[in-house]
């Protein structure tokens, strides 16, 4: 057996699928961990909070490395966070003055060196006074030093301006959308972005000891993360991970559940045969012409769509499945072995004799059997995902496809929403079906001559 | 051909001959009614079980009862005369009417009786009526809009069916001659993609021809404006066809190709094919009669169980390419919660898997010999 399964190394195709499989759980282990279930889904359905800082349907950020004209990315300054990050610097200067009347400057620099436009600009502030209110004015300046004021704003309380919605500052950049117009080159015919470091500033006056303001600058670029967003905000790369954990226990576990069910069936059948084994046969006939989807969707709808609900309802709708009768026309020529006839002779019992000398027979036939129905499972699971059944809490595979699809990504050019998910799919199907055929001409010899 | 060089067996044939077709095609009949009345059988237990599932949470009977009384309540509202009446004499009123209105329906027996009757409703197409959709006609009848989608439906599954088995017996039979040859090792690599589903390989198509390169349709069964001319109605529907069933051929046929080709090189290595080709038959005869004729039921068995696969695919297949088939009616039907349809569509499913098995059946005795000739046998 053991020698069996080492025979694997001679197909470079299950090793291959092995590799893959063995990443795929250690991707799931490391999921596990890092993100706990509950904190995934807080993410998932995360509110206003959770994404404010995330662009909308934003690419991967890995795009850019295949492109020549080069995708925004998304850049977020804090005067509480750092002062020097990757993307630019903040500096925060306090100028005290007399009677308790101060000013604060602060800069926000970054570097433009990119070929689009961002998404969107936002400028969130939070000031610290007793009744003196701050004052805020805001400027915008360019690489070629051109200064444009963009607002000037009176801070009550926390406050968000959103700069790429100031209807004013629009009108001023010659009626084009803020977030382009103040990083258009002035020279050129059809806006394109000028190159450089721009500097946000703002000017701060606060009336009173103590007072403070802090801002945060967020510019939503073109390109966000490791697996992009989606129309809600939301970073892919959790749904992309943690749907990981969960096709393969959903693909493991209804694969085990059904084959293992269907063997001791089709065993229990065979053995005792009479109308055991007749009700069995009719059964699985029975079960053959059952529209096993629409019952699936008619659970989902009328009853749960929770994944293992779904789980165990696959279960039970494929135990009588076409495996029983492959089985049993094993199992009938076991039967007859001689082995058996001795051990009915010693008046071993019938469930000793099934389940320690009739089932492990079959075990060859069923690893095979066992690896190969994974895919199909995991499969099921986008399929009931697509049809708007998928599990309303857990991020997966299937229901980030069904969003795609359903918002329109292939009409809208956003592959990467379809594709990140399918391709992830496709390679966890191939690889357990190319371990299932290597495994299959490994313990079936009749099929390794062809 | 070759059998008449050996004129004692021709003529030993004919001489039997008058007989035996007539008790072979009697044979054929007997063994269809013996199929169909399993089937018959069969299909009245799978729709009881649909009725099982579907009535177990009592949704079936909530159903009914909120159509009773929504027609009652705007029979009443309607009818001056109960404007005049007191309060609880109005409301003992209703509650009559809404009792003698549910007896009327069955609802006040006990569920075995009222499953009874739900499955000779079922059987008899009897469906009930929509809550919330409409046949294209504006009929509520449930089975009303599952008909009008039903031919959308057969249309795609026919053609994709068609294509899949004779291009399959074609690449098997074309790649046993050619045992482990380079296309022979390509189908063996990609055989394991047929675990994958047709909508799967639907969206890459989607992407590829009509995203990237705008060649073909997105989806739908014909233009928006459909032609008016019946031969640009055929073209714009064989143009809108071309993707879908091309996505249900990449999810079966590399793994039909690979089995079929695997019975064909076991067939092929019988003793019986060593003598013909020892006799001097030529390859295309040995091919036709003594491998593809005795593969051809161990096939169409395997074929049957992989088209009943493929009916079930269907409904993501037809949501993602627009199809206005069975399947994405269901789809839409999920998206209303109109149980009616649901339901309704689950037993035409049945319905068509039995009907699909029992042809396949019916061309299983034409090919398999042993219910001409009536051996005793039996096929496991």
């Amino acid at each position: 057996m053991k020698y069996r399964i080492l025979e694997i190394r001679r197909y470079p195709s299950a090793v291959a699928g092995l590799v893959i499989i063995a990443l795929l759980l250690g991707i799931s282990i490391y999921t596990i961990i890092t993100i706990p279930y509950s904190e995934a889904i807080r993410i998932w359905r995360g509110g206003e909070e959770e994404v404010q800082d995330v662009p909308k349907n934003a690419q991967p950020v890995w795009v850019n490395f295949f492109r020549k004209t080069k995708l925004t990315e998304t850049i977020i300054l804090n005067t509480l966070e750092d002062a020097d990050n990757a993307n630019g610097q903040v500096t925060k200067v306090v100028t005290t003055g007399a009677s308790g009347k101060s000013v604060i400057d602060i800069t926000f620099a970054f570097e433009y060196l990119y070929d689009t436009f961002p998404q969107a600009l936002t400028l969130h502030m939070t000031p610290i006074y007793q009744s003196g209110t701050p004052f805020v004015t805001a400027t915008w300046v360019t690489p070629d030093n051109r200064e444009i004021p963009l607002k000037d704003l009176k801070i009550q309380a926390p406050e968000t301006y959103r700069i790429s919605q100031d209807t004013r500052l629009r009108k001023n950049l010659e009626n084009q959308p803020p977030e382009q117009g103040l990083f258009a080159d002035p020279f050129l015919e059809t806006p394109a972005p000028l190159k450089g470091r721009y500097e946000l500033r703002l000017h701060v006056t606060v009336f009173e000891e103590g007072a403070d303001l802090d801002a945060k600058f967020v510019m939503h670029g073109q390109v966000y993360g490791l697996a992009g967003t989606d129309h809600k905000r939301r970073d892919l790369t959790v749904a992309l991970l943690w749907g990981t954990p969960i096709a393969l226990s959903f693909g493991l576990l209804a694969a085990l559940g059904t084959t293992l069910t269907t063997m001791v069936i089709a065993a229990l059948g065979v053995w005792f045969g009479g109308w055991l084994d007749g009700l069995i046969q009719r059964v699985t006939e029975v079960n053959m012409i059952l529209p096993f989807l629409p019952l699936l969707i008619m659970v989902g709808t009328l009853y749960s769509r929770s994944i293992w609900i779904m789980l165990g309802a696959s279960i039970l709708l494929s135990v009588f499945g076409a495996g029983i009768k492959g089985y049993r026309a094993i199992f009938l020529q076991v039967k007859e072995s001689a082995y058996i006839e001795a051990a009915r002779s010693y008046g071993a019992s019938n469930t000793r004799i099934v389940f320690t000398y009739l089932i492990p027979r079959i075990i060859p036939v069923l690893i095979p059997a066992l690896v190969n129905v994974i895919p199909t499972f995991v499969f099921l699971e986008a399929t009931l995902a697509v049809l708007g059944l998928g599990d309303p809490v857990i991020p997966t595979w299937g229901k980030i496809i069904d969003d795609a699809r359903s918002n329109g990504a292939l009409f809208q050019g956003q592959y990467y929403w379809v594709l990140e998910p399918s391709s992830i799919l496709m390679l966890t199907g191939l690889a357990f079906a190319m371990v299932g055929f290597a495994l299959d001409r490994i313990f079936n010899p009749k099929l390794r001559g062809i | 051909m070759a059998d008449s060089t050996i004129p004692v067996h021709v003529k030993a044939e004919v001489s039997v001959r008058v007989n035996p077709v007539l008790s072979s095609i009697s044979r054929v009949i007997k063994f269809m009614g013996i199929k169909a009345v399993v089937l018959f059988f069969t299909v009245v237990v799978g729709v009881y079980l649909t009725i099982l599932v579907a009535n177990m949470g009592g949704y079936v009977d909530q159903i009914q009862r909120g159509q009773i009384q929504e027609q009652i309540a705007t029979q009443v509202l309607n009818d001056p005369s109960f404007k005049l009446l007191a309060a609880d004499v109005r409301a003992q009123r209703i509650a009559d009417i809404t009792r003698m209105a549910e007896h009327r329906a069955g609802l006040d027996q006990p569920f075995m009786v009222r499953s009874v009757r739900f499955l000779t409703n079922a059987l008899s197409l009897n469906l009930g009526r929509a809550l919330y959709m409409n046949s294209d006609g504006g009929s509520r009848q449930v089975r009303r809009i599952i008909l009008e989608r039903l031919p959308s439906t057969l249309v795609l599954f026919a053609t994709e069916n068609f294509l899949n088995f004779f291009l399959s017996i074609f690449f098997a039979l074309a790649l046993s001659r050619k045992y482990a040859s380079f296309w022979d090792r390509v189908i063996i690599t990609l055989s394991p993609t047929s675990s994958a589903p047709g909508w799967f390989y639907g969206l890459f198509l989607i992407l590829i021809f009509a995203a990237q390169f705008g060649i073909l349709p997105y989806g739908g069964m014909v233009a928006a404006p459909p032609p008016d001319t019946p031969i640009n109605y055929f073209l714009s529907l064989c143009q809108h066809l071309v993707l879908p069933v091309f996505a249900l051929l990449l999810s079966t046929i590399f793994g039909n190709v690979y089995a079929w080709r695997t019975f064909f090189l076991i067939y092929s290595s019988e003793d019986y094919v060593d003598m013909a080709k020892a006799k001097g038959l030529s390859s295309r005869d040995i091919e036709r009669r003594y491998i593809l004729r005795p593969t051809l039921p161990v096939i169409i068995t395997n074929f049957a169980l992989a088209l009943i696969t493929v009916w079930q695919g269907a409904i993501v297949l037809e949501t993602i390419f627009n199809w206005p088939g069975l399947g994405r009616l269901t789809f839409q039907a999920i998206g209303l919660f109109d149980t009616p349809v649901i339901v309704g569509s689950t037993v035409i499913y049945a319905y068509l898997l039995a009907i699909t098995v029992f042809l396949l059946e019916f061309i299983y005795t034409l090919v398999d010999p042993r219910v001409k000739i009536g051996s005793e046998g039996r096929r496991v």
